[in-house]
């Protein structure tokens, strides 16, 4: 970067200039200085999930006996430990990861489909079936995005196992779900709505009004309008949001911990690798090989839908 | 011994096929309940139709909304009053708790250091990378390399750079790359990272930074490639150049965005106790609010205090989002 503006004008014009329009022309024009920077944090930013990646590959004695940047000297690489991790356990436990592989998929596929959906409702119903209040109710929907996770659980857990109470008056019973997939489910659908319902609502409400105004004309009822107008025109931004969602799910280590316990029931991956970490962390190898197990999927969704993801973050964020 | 192996396995597999069945049936489930819903509700008309929309398309969320959010809020500021299992009524105690005992001190203290320091590394880098990074050839790798990291939960990324702290005695051969870096470069009794206070509570920042870096980068790229060109154009004919016309223009086109962005990261930092948890569990020093409040209501069962905590936490994101509200209002407004 250019440290003064003493400098003489045109040259680090073109060092800290953004690309107004990233096109063919610009590209020509990339200084060697931007090139070293990026270049260097890239590798800075890749070789920890590199260094994880290639000791989960290697052999016992090998990990516990040598860094594995020496892997270039000694080249031993394999899938025992994987098969140890998903299968033998091999931490102590009986059983491997495996279970809890499922149970990430397991909680993280309903959850973004629960929440997708049912915000996806709401926000058509904030822009479209207009009615008084709709405003105050959209800005509380969206404060309510701050409210800590750590401040629900408690009141949250106590409603999943003893129901709601006024006095002696039961308003809620006991939903009795201790053991099942509902309760973090339920978590996480109630958690999504208020970024979900925001997010969606930036697409939904900026559908074309004659569109809408056609189809009522017509005399199709909202939820027609909703089926067979908005949830096509809106697959591009629900599939955004269901990456996100997804991700999000899937990575998530408070709810999880706190509704799903920690048995291979119910828990996650994320649960039972901060287990792991606490007490197995001398055992790289498998340390090692759990941790890219339980990233390898993210990353796959990650880097195949990459476009949509970035745009479903972007809706929400750029405002120019 | 290989058919207790295959046994095991088979039963995995079967435990896999029944799981994964109900989620399958989970979903389907919900999907045809609201079908029908939607078929039998379509049918209504006349006066009764709009009301029925509203109820049928926000009733859900917003009920989702008050049990999940609205109501446990409310619920643990009344905690926050009560003691360890909410029969007896403390007044400010619990309040007090946390603001006089030292290690609390110590815990809110750190909170603050992660909310200044985090936040305003991962947007500041996201920033240069943002001004640099379009104009590097094949940048749209470089950028989802950064990016990468946003896909990784906390607790993958704070496992990753558990092995890159790992320290050894420096008679043996270091497997942690920070350590032999630090040997290589000459330092010859390099500390042992996790354990060395204050510099373990940065390194546990760096973790946070790693993730959010990605994040920052891509918006706010996203935000410099909307300033119009004619702006940018206006002002270098007026002369300015370089950091001039970063700090006149860049800068003020993509406010709204900064901040949105700084505030996002904010608030991720202030509620995540991941990193915490996974790296030290809150131990050498390194304990953060987030973690300290899980730890006093399902470790130790004090309820009270924290909720306490969970309120102290809440108070703190109060302002972020305040100002986050006003902002979106006055958008709305120009709209």
């Amino acid at each position: 970067m250019n440290e003064t503006g003493a400098a003489p004008a045109a040259e680090p014009a073109r060092a800290t200039l953004p690309a107004p329009d990233p096109g063919p022309v610009r590209k020509a024009f990339s200084s060697p200085l931007a090139s070293v920077f990026v270049i260097a944090v890239t590798v800075l930013w890749t070789i920890p999930t590199l260094g994880l990646l290639v000791t989960s590959l290697r052999p016992k004695q090998d990990v516990a006996g040598s860094g594995w940047w020496t892997v270039v000297t000694h080249p031993d690489l394999g899938l025992s430990n994987y098969h140890t991790v998903l299968f033998e356990g091999g931490f102590g436990v009986s059983g491997g990861l495996l279970p809890y592989l499922v149970n990430s998929l397991a909680i993280s596929v309903p959850a973004t489909v629960f929440s997708l959906v049912l915000a996806a409702m709401a926000a058509y119903g904030l822009s479209w079936v207009r009615f008084r209040g709709s405003d105050v109710i959209f800005f509380v929907i969206f404060a309510l995005q701050v409210v800590p996770l750590q401040m629900a659980l408690i009141p949250l857990l106590q409603l999943f196992s003893g129901g709601a109470h006024l006095g002696s008056v039961t308003i809620i019973p006991a939903f009795n779900l201790s053991g099942t997939y509902a309760p973090v489910w339920l978590a996480h659908t109630m958690f999504a709505m208020p970024l979900a319902i925001f997010l969606l609502h930036n697409f939904i409400s900026q559908l074309p009004r004659d569109l809408m105004e056609a189809a009522i004309v017509d005399g199709a009822s909202h939820f027609k309008i909703f089926r067979s107008i908005v949830l096509p025109l809106c697959t591009p931004a629900l599939a955004s949001f269901a990456i996100f969602e997804f991700l999000w799910v899937w990575n998530d280590l408070l709810v999880a911990l706190t509704f799903a316990g920690g048995t291979p029931e119910v828990a996650p991956m994320t649960v039972r690798l901060a287990q792991l970490s606490g007490s197995f962390g001398g055992r790289w190898e498998l340390l090692t090989a759990g941790a890219f197990l339980s990233i390898i999927i993210p990353l796959i969704v990650f880097f195949s839908l990459q476009r949509y993801f970035v745009r479903g973050l972007l809706a929400g964020s750029v405002k120019g | 011994m290989s058919v207790t192996r295959a046994l095991l396995a088979d039963g995995a597999w079967t435990d896999a096929s029944v799981k994964l069945g109900n989620m399958v049936g989970a979903v389907a489930g919900f999907l045809g309940i609201l079908l029908v819903i939607f078929f039998v509700a379509g049918r209504a008309s006349g006066r009764i139709a709009r009301p029925l929309a509203v109820v049928l398309f926000l009733g859900p969320a917003v009920l989702l909304l008050i049990v999940g959010l609205v109501a446990p809020l409310v619920r643990t500021v009344y905690l926050s009053f009560y003691n360890d299992d909410g029969t007896k009524f403390l007044g400010g105690k619990n309040y007090g708790w946390a603001l006089t005992t030292e290690s609390v001190q110590h815990v809110l203290l750190n909170t603050l250091l992660w909310l200044a320091v985090a936040p305003l590394a991962a947007t500041g880098l996201g920033l240069l990378l943002a001004l640099l990074i379009d104009r590097v050839r094949g940048q749209a790798v470089y950028k989802s390399l950064i990016f990468m990291p946003m896909a990784i939960s906390l607790v993958g990324a704070s496992i990753i750079f558990k092995f890159v702290y790992d320290a050894r005695d420096v008679s043996q051969s270091q497997i942690g790359l920070m350590s032999q870096l630090a040997i290589s470069l000459g330092w010859h009794h390099p500390p042992n990272w996790m354990l060395s206070q204050p510099l373990n509570t940065f390194l546990l920042m760096v973790v946070m930074v790693w993730v959010q870096t990605g994040f920052a980068m891509v918006v706010l790229s996203a935000a410099i490639n909307a300033i119009p060109d004619e702006v940018t154009e206006a002002a270098r004919l007026d002369g300015a150049g370089g950091v001039k016309l970063f700090w006149f223009v860049t800068v003020p086109m993509i406010r709204t965005t900064l901040v949105v962005v700084l505030t996002t990261v904010m608030i991720t930092t202030l509620k995540a106790f991941d990193i915490v948890r996974t790296m030290t569990g809150g131990n050498f020093g390194t304990q953060v609010l987030a973690n300290e409040m899980y730890s006093q209501s399902f470790v130790q069962f004090n309820t009270g205090r924290g909720s306490a905590l969970a309120v102290i936490l809440f108070l703190g994101v109060l302002p972020l989002v305040a100002y986050n509200i006003l902002q979106l209002r006055k958008e709305r407004a120009v709209r």
